[in-house]
C-alpha cells in the first residue's frame, strides 16, 4: 500500500477538479452560494434608506460598512456547509457513487475530502466576491484586521462543515438531508443576528448566540472587518464546535 | 455447520484437475442480524472462464459475490482471490450511478486515475459505444451499463465481477452488452456474471452455480444442467392421429395436450420413433427442441422449493 501512497495526493487533487467542474454546472448551488450573497449586499445596501448612513447603534458604523458585509459572508459558508456539501454527500451515497468508489484503490473518503476542499475554495471565492464588489460599490473596508479575519474564517468554515458533516452523516436521504439543512439554517442565521442585529438582542438571547457556531462565527466575523480584537469565547466556542462536530461525523458517517 | 459439507463436495467433483482456480469460496456464510442472506456456498472459479451465478431474486447471489469483492467480510467460511482486490478486480455493482452531470470521458478518465496500471480508458469508450461528451443524466439504460462495464474494465482486472448487467434493458441493449462481455472474456478477464436470466447463461456462461435460499444447488455447465434436469427433446404437433400409442415407446417420457397441440418429451431418437407411429402427413405444425436451460433451472430451483 505505500507505493500507492504516493498517488494519493495528485489522485485527490484530480477528484476535487472533477467535483469543481460538476459544482460549477449546477446553477443553483453557484447562485446561492456565490452570487446571491454579493447580489444581496449591493441591492440591500442601495436600496434601503439608511443602511449608507451612520448608524449609532453600530458604533457610528453604516450598516454597508461591517453588519452587512459581515452577514453575507456567513450567509455564503452557511449555504454551502448546511445545504450544497451535505446534499451532494447524501445524493452520493444514496445514488451508490460513494459504493462504487469503495471497488477501486481510492477510498470514498477521498470524495468526501475533495468535496470539503471544493466547497472550501468556493465559500473563499465567494467571500472574495462580496467583499470586493462591496469595496469597489459601496466603499467597504476590507478587514481590518485580516489576519484575524483568515482565522475566524478557517475556524468558521471547520465549525459549519463539520455540522455540515453530522446532517449528511444522521440523514437517511436527500429529502431528508435537505429538510434537516434548512431547519438547522434558519435558526442558526436568527442567531448569528442576519435578521435582527446581535447588538441590538436581549441579554439573554446574546448570550445563546455567543455559544452557537453562527453566533461566534458572525460575531468573529464582524469584529475582524471592524478591527476589534476577536473574542477568545468565540473562538474558544468555533473551535469546539469543529471538534465534537467533527468527531461525530467521523463516528457517525455511514458511505452506503 | 459440518452438516452441510456435500455442497463444497458436489463443487469440487465439477471442477477439472487442471484447474486453475482464481476464486476459490469454500462455506461461505454471511447474516445480517437475523436474517441469513448466505447459508452456505462454495465454488471455484477458473481462470479465464465466465462463471455465472443464478438464482432468484433473493437467492444470496449479490451477498456472494459483494464478500468476493471484499465489500462485505463473510459471518464465516474462507474466500480466496489470486488478485489484489483493489487494483486487480473490476466491479459493477446494482444500483450504482454517478452524478448527473459527469460526463462519460470524465468520468472514464477520473477512474483510470485511480488505478496504477489502468487501462486505455479510450479504448475501452469505443469499445462499449458511447460518446466521451455525453452527461450521465442522458445516457438510456443500456448506455449506463455499458459505461458501468467500462468503468469495471478501466483498471485493467484480472478479474471482473458484473452484477445483474441486463436488467431492465431491451433487447437490442442486452445483446449489445452481452457482445462486450463476450469480448472481455476474449481478453483473457475471468468473468464472474450474477444473473437470473438464463438465455444470458446460456449465451455465455463457461460455468454456473446455481444458487437458492443461499445454498448451492448445483455447479456445472448449462448443457450439463440441462442434463440433470432430465435432458433429451420436446416436441410439439399437431395431429388426428392416435396420441395414446406414443406412451407406449421407449424413447417417450411424457405425452401431454395443450389444446390441439401434443407435447411429447422424451430422449433419444424421439422424433424417428413418433414418426414410426404417425406418419407425417398426419401431423403438422411439427417442432423439435431442446429442454431449456430455463426448464432447467425451473426444475432445479422447483425440487429445492418443494422440500
Amino acid at each position: 500500500m505505500t507505493a500507492h501512497a504516493a498517488f494519493v495526493p495528485a489522485r485527490l487533487a484530480r477528484l476535487a477538479g472533477v467535483e469543481a467542474r460538476l459544482f460549477l454546472r449546477e446553477p443553483v448551488a453557484v447562485f446561492f452560494a456565490v452570487l446571491l450573497p454579493a447580489a444581496l449586499l449591493l441591492v440591500l445596501g442601495f436600496s434601503i434608506p439608511g443602511f449608507r448612513d451612520p448608524d449609532p447603534a453600530l458604533g457610528g458604523q453604516r450598516v454597508v460598512d461591517v453588519q452587512l458585509p459581515g452577514m453575507m459572508v456567513l450567509l455564503s459558508v452557511v449555504t454551502l456547509a448546511l445545504s450544497t456539501l451535505p446534499t451532494a454527500l447524501v445524493v452520493y451515497r444514496e445514488r451508490g457513487v460513494l459504493r462504487r468508489m469503495s471497488t477501486t484503490p481510492v477510498r470514498p473518503s477521498a470524495l468526501l475530502g475533495a468535496q470539503l476542499v471544493v466547497n472550501a475554495v468556493v465559500a473563499a471565492a465567494a467571500t472574495a466576491l462580496t467583499l470586493a464588489l462591496g469595496h469597489v460599490l459601496l466603499g467597504t473596508p476590507f478587514p481590518r484586521a485580516p489576519l484575524g479575519f483568515a482565522a475566524v474564517f478557517t475556524l468558521g468554515c471547520l465549525a459549519m462543515f463539520a455540522i455540515g458533516l453530522c446532517l449528511a452523516a444522521v440523514s437517511p436521504n436527500s429529502r431528508v438531508v435537505q429538510g434537516a439543512g434548512a431547519a438547522v439554517m434558519f435558526p442558526l442565521l436568527f442567531l448569528a443576528g442576519m435578521w435582527l442585529p446581535r447588538p441590538l438582542m436581549p441579554e439573554v438571547l446574546r448570550r445563546i448566540s455567543d455559544v452557537t457556531p453562527t453566533g461566534a462565527f458572525g460575531q468573529g466575523l464582524l469584529d475582524a472587518l471592524d478591527g476589534h480584537g476577536l473574542q477568545p469565547l468565540h473562538l474558544a466556542v468555533l473551535a469546539g464546535w469543529a471538534a465534537a462536530a467533527g468527531l461525530g461525523a467521523a463516528r457517525l458517517f455511514r458511505w452506503e | 455447520m459440518p452438516g452441510l459439507q456435500p455442497h463444497s463436495g458436489r463443487a469440487a467433483r465439477f471442477l477439472p484437475s487442471w484447474s486453475m482456480a482464481i476464486i476459490t469460496v469454500d462455506h461461505l456464510r454471511r447474516t445480517y442480524g437475523a436474517r441469513v442472506a448466505v447459508e452456505d456456498v462454495s465454488f471455484s472459479v477458473e481462470e479465464g472462464e465466465i462463471f455465472g451465478i443464478v438464482g432468484r431474486n433473493g437467492a444470496g447471489k449479490t451477498t456472494t459475490v459483494e464478500c468476493v469483492a471484499g465489500l462485505r467480510t463473510p459471518t464465516s467460511g474462507r474466500i480466496e482471490v489470486d488478485a489484489d482486490l483493489k487494483e486487480q478486480v473490476g466491479v459493477q455493482l446494482q444500483d450504482c450511478s454517478l452524478p448527473d452531470k459527469i460526463r462519460v470521458g470524465e468520468a472514464l478518465s477520473l477512474y483510470a486515475s485511480f488505478y496504477s496500471r489502468p487501462a486505455d480508458w479510450r479504448d475501452l469508450l469505443g469499445e462499449a459505444g458511447l460518446d466521451p461528451r455525453t452527461p450521465f443524466a442522458k445516457l438510456s439504460g443500456g448506455q449506463r451499463q455499458r459505461l458501468s462495464v467500462a468503468l469495471a474494465l478501466v483498471g485493467d482486472p484480472r478479474i471482473a465481477i458484473l452484477d445483474e448487467l441486463t436488467t431492465g434493458l431491451d433487447p437490442q441493449a442486452r445483446r449489445e452488452t452481452w457482445d462486450l462481455v463476450a469480448r472481455i472474456r476474449d481478453r483473457g478477464v475471468t468473468v464472474v456474471l450474477v444473473t437470473h436470466f438464463m438465455d444470458e447463461v446460456e449465451r455465455l456462461c463457461d460455468r454456473v452455480a446455481v444458487i437458492a435460499e443461499g445454498r448451492v444447488l448445483a455447479v456445472d455447465t448449462p448443457a450439463g444442467l440441462i442434463d440433470r434436469a432430465g435432458g433429451g427433446r420436446r416436441l410439439t404437433f399437431r395431429t388426428d392421429g392416435p396420441v395414446e400409442a406414443l406412451r407406449a415407446l421407449p424413447e417417450v417420457a411424457s405425452v401431454t395436450t395443450e389444446g390441439d397441440t401434443v407435447v411429447v418429451t422424451g430422449t433419444g431418437d424421439l422424433l424417428g420413433a413418433v414418426l414410426a407411429v404417425l406418419p407425417a402427413s398426419r401431423l403438422s405444425d411439427l417442432a423439435v427442441q431442446r429442454t431449456t436451460l430455463d426448464d432447467a433451472f425451473l426444475t432445479l430451483t422447483g425440487a429445492h422449493a418443494a422440500v
